[in-house]
């Protein structure tokens, strides 16, 4: 036990949860229909990047991929601000979240 | 002493004028555009007029036969350069204006001539709704015909040449809303084309042979190589002939002008009459020295001025409508003119030229009072009567009669008399066109005093007509003009011959030959001449002196010949049958429907279907559906992960394939 807890955490777990981090995100942004579940997934994928560039940054001991994660934190956080905005505004034009029916640009 | 005549004011003042009111005519109070219309052309006369006096001498001034040099204020040939104008290798073209005898006669009646008939057309023009867009015109025409006078060489010749062949083409259709008149002109412009086309290839043959286009070095050029005679010359002698026919209205180019009279009458009588039409004999004139070095392209002009004189003589027998008689007459005059330059006899041209435009801008301005006092009827057959209600107009056209049908002492005399004298002394040929010269004149007294017995003549044939004499804004320019033709032809100081005036032009255009001619034969030639007009005349009064049934009787007696003059020889109809339906065929069914509609129209419509079809296509991918956008990213994205996971050039390597990419 405590040859397990004195172990570090492989480096291949990290990328593995972090594949599947982003692959939920995929899915669900595929798949979903509403709105805010799909903007939710968009942030999945975010994390599960962010969670591979600290790994790398640890692994490497550099410091540019914590950098880069909180750059991706602040963007995930201004898009959440806009994009929230634009749900709320999308809501109360057309009183449905569902994405297949918001398709005015379609031909 | 040398000054400087400033020549440039001459065509930038009537420019002037026609950009004041071709801009702001409509806006303008009438007084003004005629103040405008009216003192352009005046003030180019006047600096046209300090120009001659500068240049010649007093002593010319009394007699151009002055002996030995003469000193002058301003020597001539005063050239007036406005710096290059193309500069490319060895082509070398000034902007450039030259004043010589020859051009400034020309300016003078240009101006001259043209400002009287300014002011005629004030009264004309007095309701026309378009009066200022008239006047613009009329300045813009005498822009581009000085430029065209005093051009130093044959590019900027060629300049004012197409320009008044525009002024030409936007009077003739001054009332553009009546068909025939917008036809008229789009006739006029089409044909002078072609003529223009001749004029091109001269100046590029010149360029090519001579590398100049400035006249004098090109008469120079000429003089220093006894060698240059037929072959190349001719060949250009021809194509600038072609042009001259065109602009001057000679066989077989002549068939706009008789259409062009659905102009205005005023500028029936400046443009189609006493000047512009002239541009061709005055462009052979300025050439002379070419056709001096071809005989064959000087017999051509010759011939076909004398044929064209002839032609025109006969279908102006029969003309009913006023203007047209002067039309055909304008054309048979200007053939006296191409036979005069044939004849290699320059300075008679230039005379009849001069005499030619007093005595036919009088006809016309006479023929456009008869009109404008019967509101626009122009058939002689309805006319009748006028002597008494038209006395002024009626006295002035006589004088203009008799000018034109060259009894002594009115001005048409003295220049036929010169033009036929020497064609007479120029060999056999010259006998010919001399005898053809001799029955044109003959049927120039007959139709003219026609024309003057239908107008003037016995009883009103229409009991509708209320005529009037015409405002003194129109009979103070025909009284003009009418002394201008009882006196224009006491110029040349001589019995017969061109005399003091061919001596004034010599410099430029050189002795005539026949100078050397006897003075007796030039009396006994003269004589003929108004022996001849006078037995046109008498038939005139027998046919049409009295109410008579003698011009029935005689069309009938010969129901052949009056109806193939009545229909103008079928030459309109010749040319229809012969160049225009088959251009207009090959233009309808070969590049109408083969090149435009099948090659050009099929090609848009292929390329338009396939982007359609193509677009119809990719058009499905484009579904407007958000996640399946997204699902194409996504697969994209795990497209290129896969491309660059999997080992492709192991995997190509089996194949024998390498990518030389990194790593080998």
């Amino acid at each position: 036990m405590s040859s397990l807890l004195s172990q570090e955490v492989p480096l291949s777990w990290y990328l593995l949860l972090s594949a599947l981090l982003f692959t939920l995100g995929v899915v669900g942004f595929l798949i979903k229909r509403n709105l805010i579940t799909v903007f939710m997934s968009i942030e999945l994928m975010l994390n599960g990047v962010n969670l591979s560039f600290v790994t790398f940054a640890h692994q490497w001991h550099a410091v540019k991929g914590q950098i880069f994660v909180f750059f991706v934190m602040m963007v995930a956080a201004a898009e959440a601000a806009v994009g929230l905005a634009i749900i709320i505004a999308v809501f109360r034009a057309r009183a449905t979240l569902a994405v297949d029916r918001i398709d005015l640009m379609k031909l | 002493m040398t000054g400087s005549l400033h020549l440039w004011l001459i065509p930038l003042l009537p420019f002037a004028g026609f950009l004041i009111n071709g801009l702001l005519g409509k806006r303008l109070p009438k007084f003004l555009v005629t103040a405008v219309a009216l003192l352009a052309p005046l003030a180019a006369f006047g600096v046209v007029l300090n120009a001659a006096f500068l240049t010649l001498t007093p002593m010319e001034l009394r007699s151009w036969n002055g002996p030995g040099p003469i000193p002058r204020l301003v020597s001539v040939p005063y050239l007036e350069s406005f710096g290059t104008w193309i500069n490319i290798g060895a082509l070398h073209i000034d902007f450039s204006f030259v004043l010589d005898q020859l051009s400034l006669v020309m300016l003078l009646v240009i101006t001259g001539v043209g400002f009287l008939i300014h002011i005629y057309s004030v009264g004309y023009m007095k309701e026309d709704p378009g009066y200022a867009r008239y006047f613009a015109y009329l300045n813009l025409f005498l822009f581009f015909m000085t430029t065209l006078v005093l051009a130093g060489n044959a590019l900027v010749m060629f300049v004012g040449w197409e320009g008044v062949g525009l002024a030409s083409y936007l009077l003739i259709g001054f009332w553009f809303s009546k068909t025939s008149a917008a036809d008229a002109g789009k006739k006029a412009f089409i044909v002078n084309r072609i003529g223009d086309v001749g004029f091109l290839i001269g100046m590029f043959l010149l360029l090519a042979n001579f590398g100049t286009l400035t006249f004098t070095e090109i008469a120079t050029k000429l003089g220093q190589d006894p060698g240059w005679t037929g072959g190349v010359v001719t060949v250009i002698a021809l194509c600038l002939l072609l042009g001259a026919t065109g602009k001057s209205a000679q066989l077989p180019l002549y068939i706009w002008l008789p259409d062009a009279m659905e102009g205005p009458t005023p500028v029936s009588a400046l443009i189609h009459a006493a000047t512009m039409v002239t541009a061709g004999v005055y462009m052979i004139a300025r050439t002379h020295v070419l056709f001096d070095h071809s005989p064959f392209a000087l017999n051509t002009v010759a011939i076909i001025g004398a044929a064209t004189a002839l032609f025109a003589a006969t279908i102006a027998l029969v003309q009913t409508d006023i203007k047209r008689v002067l039309a055909y007459s304008t054309i048979s005059q200007l053939g006296y003119m191409f036979l005069g330059c044939g004849v290699a006899a320059y300075s008679a041209a230039i005379f009849h030229l001069m005499t030619h435009a007093f005595f036919k801008a009088l006809l016309f301005l006479a023929a456009g009072s008869v009109i404008h006092g019967l509101g626009g009827e122009q058939d002689m057959r309805k006319m009748g009567g006028l002597r008494k209600k038209m006395p002024i107009t009626f006295w002035t056209m006589t004088m203009g009669v008799i000018a034109i049908a060259g009894f002594w002492p009115f001005a048409g005399f003295f220049s036929k008399d010169a033009i036929l004298y020497a064609a007479y002394t120029q060999g056999s040929l010259g006998k010919v066109l001399y005898v053809v010269g001799l029955v044109t004149a003959a049927l120039t007294a007959f139709y003219m005093f026609r024309l003057w017995y239908l107008t003037f003549n016995g009883e009103s044939r229409d009991p509708q007509a209320h005529p009037h004499e015409s405002p003194w804004s129109m009979l103070g320019p025909l009284v003009i003009l009418a002394l201008l033709s009882l006196g224009g032809g006491w110029i040349s100081g001589a019995w017969a011959g061109v005399g003091n005036f061919g001596a004034f032009l010599a410099p430029v255009l050189g002795q005539t030959s026949t100078e050397s001619g006897s003075a007796t034969l030039e009396v006994i030639l003269s004589v003929v001449a108004v022996m001849v007009a006078v037995l046109g005349w008498f038939v005139a009064e027998w046919f049409y002196g009295q109410k008579s049934e003698h011009p029935d009787q005689f069309a009938a007696a010969l129901p052949g010949a009056h109806k193939l003059l009545a229909n103008k020889y079928y030459v309109d109809e010749f040319y229809g049958a012969t160049i225009i339906k088959p251009l207009m065929a090959i233009s309808t069914y070969l590049l109408g429907w083969f090149v435009d509609k099948a090659i050009l129209g099929g090609t848009a419509w292929l390329l338009g279907g396939i982007a359609t079809f193509s677009g119809a296509l990719l058009q499905r991918w484009q579904s407007g559906n958000l996640r399946s956008y997204a699902a194409w990213l996504a697969a994209g994205a795990a497209a290129v992960l896969l491309f660059f996971v999997l080992p492709w050039s192991t995997v190509l390597a089996n194949y024998g394939i390498h990518l030389g990419m990194v790593g080998h």
